[in-house]
């Protein structure tokens, strides 16, 4: 039951897709174009001289035991987060939905969040669990745990998971919400009435019925969690202690502007958008065949 | 009536003539790295040089922190869109000498714009950094430091200690921490800028190199070598406190700075030019001493300088670039000097200025203020000890802190972690000497 549309001539499809192309071509070819041209060549800061080195700067990343360990660092960094705000997310959603009174006043409470930018986010949990004048560090200190997270490399991580996922809870919260609230309720009272306890309807009705949102959020998330983060990450670790928080997209950020090296920054975007590219396909053609539309 | 006319005519061009005249004001920008209490002295030094002449405008931008500042510098160099001055701290040095074309020297600058100006009134410990090795000045001292150790000495009492003890040794530092810790002190030592006090000041004071090639100084093929059995005893003896309790690490920076100032680290390693700030909010008495070092070596040798150069970057017109000479000489001026000096902790980086607050007693009134210089100047500057250069120093330095924070944390020791270090600093420094050939 495919439609297809088949247009007379050839200048009105043309048309009607020359805005798309233009803008693919000027936001992702020529940027792309760019960056492969880029890692090919080492040049000096202030962009003064340069010199073709071939493939030379993927040879310096690949064996720089530092940028390997990045990849591992990345795939937690972005499993935890988009985990963590996904189920958070879901579990605030299936609390709001059932709520009589007051609803909306929860949910615009709930959504707040996501009105904060990712760095400002960052500074607000900086704040919270630095060690000079945090409250939460206070209070930890006091409780006998010691909170430094400047040289723990697992309280860094954990406070930059903790801050990127925030904002994040409320926007999974919402897709959440919008999809339950789409489930019609006849279907869960006809459960019901069969004896379905509350989480066998969630389990077996509420759930497959979320998965169209749940397979966009999932591709969403890790999307954010590899490309948006950065600003949380700069904030609050600059990619520390001993590049324990330092992901691949801040490793390219920090290369790049930080230390100037703007061969091995192209080199290291290329490699990103060859692994990003494969991750979608993957997503696509594996997960989303356990989607029910 | 035509004679109003030609009234009207004489008063509107006059008028405009004026209005040229007043914008005829050239106007310069400055990028710089100073907030809090240095940010307000560097914008009265500006408004200063605005009041005293009615040719020139400098207008200070701050940009964030020295790290930020280059970059944002660099980035603009490559936009044409840079500002006239720029300010570069020492680590950045190499990384602008290297790049001929991206500024003007300033013996040029000051040559180009007839500006008097005397590159010996510096001190040669301060200018040979940023002088070539055929003498020739290429960047003007702003502000340069050396690390001195600060102690509270209310805390000092309150461990049971004689605040006046002698501290000149790590060795007597460490019997000074024992004793804190065991009267519950909780932050007995804690210090800023890890690598410049403790790996790079450190060296030059116990007169090891840090790199070979004279610290850089001698040509790009340099390789580091901080890792020698000295380097290694320090920082295991660092990390071994860390352990203990004994020192808290708070920061890659001047983090630690806030925790001495609000009177909870005993003895901290910082910047002379920590002084600003803690003159203006400790509320404890505090004491200014030299920097430790360990016995059996050729220690005390002389301390290097931290801090900033001003580079007059290129691809300005003839006249911001006099602009920016007449500035910067103005800078130089034994009052300015002088003052910036007993404000800030920073080294009179003129003799002249040394000389003045010398005479004028603040020495004495304030002691230890003139620890820092001395201890810049002690020796005959040898060539472990004249500072250093090395291109990607900043990103250097980065790898530097990340191994330190394996030793403090407890996960490496001092030689893995410095080995570490060396080996990656190399490769980076492998390709400045490649990008700058």
């Amino acid at each position: 039951m495919e439609k297809r549309v088949f247009f007379k001539g050839w200048w009105l499809p043309a048309l009607l897709v020359a805005p798309q192309l233009l803008i693919s071509f000027v936001f992702f070819f020529y940027p792309s174009g760019q960056a492969i041209w880029n890692s090919l060549f080492l040049p000096d800061p202030f962009g003064l001289k340069t010199e073709f080195v071939g493939l030379d700067n993927f040879r310096f990343l690949l064996s720089d035991p530092y940028y390997l360990a990045s990849f591992k660092t990345t795939v937690i960094f972005s499993t935890a987060v988009s985990v963590s705000s996904m189920a958070l997310g879901l579990y605030l959603a299936a609390l709001a939905d059932r709520l009589i009174k007051g609803a909306g006043v929860y949910q615009t409470l709930l959504i707040w969040p996501y009105a904060i930018a990712p760095a400002i986010a960052g500074v607000l949990w900086l704040f919270m669990f630095n060690g000079n004048i945090g409250l939460a560090s206070y209070y930890l200190k006091a409780l006998g745990y010691e909170w430094n997270h400047t040289l723990k490399g697992d309280q860094a991580m954990f406070l930059v998971i903790l801050a990127s996922s925030w904002g994040r809870i409320s926007y999974n919260f919402l897709f959440f919400l919008a999809g339950l609230q789409a489930i019609p309720k006849s279907i869960i009272e006809a459960a019901a009435i069969d004896g379905a306890s509350f989480w066998k309807r969630f389990g077996t009705i509420v759930i497959p019925l979320l998965s169209p949102i749940t397979f966009f959020l999932l591709v969403v998330n890790i999307v954010y969690a590899f490309f948006d983060t950065f600003g949380v990450i700069h904030t609050i670790t600059s990619g520390g202690p001993e590049q324990s928080t330092t992901i691949l997209v801040y490793k390219v950020f920090s290369d790049g502007f930080v230390s100037q090296d703007l061969g091995s920054s192209a080199a290291q975007s290329v490699i990103l958008l060859v692994l990003v590219g494969i991750l979608t396909v993957i997503q696509f053609k594996y997960i989303e065949r356990k989607v029910h539309y | 009536m035509k004679h109003l006319k030609a009234i009207i005519a004489s008063i509107a061009l006059f008028a405009m003539f004026a209005g040229t005249s007043l914008q005829a004001k050239v106007e310069i920008q400055w990028w710089h790295a100073f907030g809090g209490r240095l940010g307000e002295l560097l914008d009265e030094q500006v408004n200063k040089f605005n009041a005293s002449q009615n040719k020139y405008t400098v207008v200070h931008t701050r940009k964030g922190n020295y790290s930020e500042t280059l970059n944002a510098g660099i980035a603009a160099f490559r936009a044409g869109q840079h500002p006239n001055i720029l300010m570069v701290f020492e680590v950045g040095t190499a990384s602008l000498m290297a790049a001929k074309g991206a500024y003007v020297p300033m013996y040029q600058l000051m040559k180009d714009a007839g500006q008097k100006f005397n590159p010996n009134g510096f001190v040669s410990a301060v200018s040979g950094y940023y002088t070539t090795t055929d003498g020739k000045m290429l960047s003007m001292p702003y502000n340069s430091s050396t690390p001195v150790l600060w102690v509270n000495k209310d805390l000092m009492k309150k461990a049971g200690l004689d605040p006046e003890m002698d501290l000149s040794t790590w060795k007597r530092v460490g019997n000074a921490l024992d004793a804190a810790k065991a009267k519950g002190i909780d932050m007995p030592f804690c210090t800023c800028w890890h690598s410049w006090v403790h790996l790079e000041n450190f060296s030059a004071y116990h007169n090891i190199p840090f790199a070979t090639k004279a610290n850089g100084f001698a040509g790009l093929d340099t390789e580091l070598a901080f890792n020698s059995p000295v380097h290694i005893k320090h920082i295991q003896t660092l990390g071994k406190w860390a352990q203990e309790g004994k020192f808290k690490y708070m920061g890659r920076r001047n983090e630690a700075g806030k925790n001495f100032r609000a009177g909870e680290c005993m003895l901290m390693t910082e910047s002379s030019a920590g002084y600003a700030g803690i003159k203006k909010e400790a509320k404890f008495e505090f004491g200014i001493r030299h920097l430790p070092y360990y016995g059996g070596t050729e220690a005390p040798q002389n301390t290097i300088i931290g801090g900033s150069s001003l580079w007059a970057l290129s691809g300005k017109s003839k006249e911001e670039n006099k602009a920016t000479a007449a500035f910067l000489a103005f800078l130089s001026k034994t009052d300015i000097q002088a003052k910036w000096h007993q404000d800030t902790g920073y080294l009179g980086v003129t003799t002249a200025a040394a000389k003045k607050t010398k005479s004028s007693g603040f020495y004495k009134a304030n002691p230890g203020t003139d620890l820092a210089g001395i201890q810049m100047m002690r020796n005959k500057v040898t060539q472990n000890s004249k500072g250093l250069r090395l291109g990607s120093f900043d990103q250097i330095r980065g790898i530097i802190d990340e191994e330190m924070e394996g030793v403090y944390n407890g996960t490496k020791t001092a030689q893995v972690a410095l080995d570490s270090a060396v080996r990656r600093g190399n490769v980076l420094l492998r390709r400045f000497e490649r990008a700058n050939k």
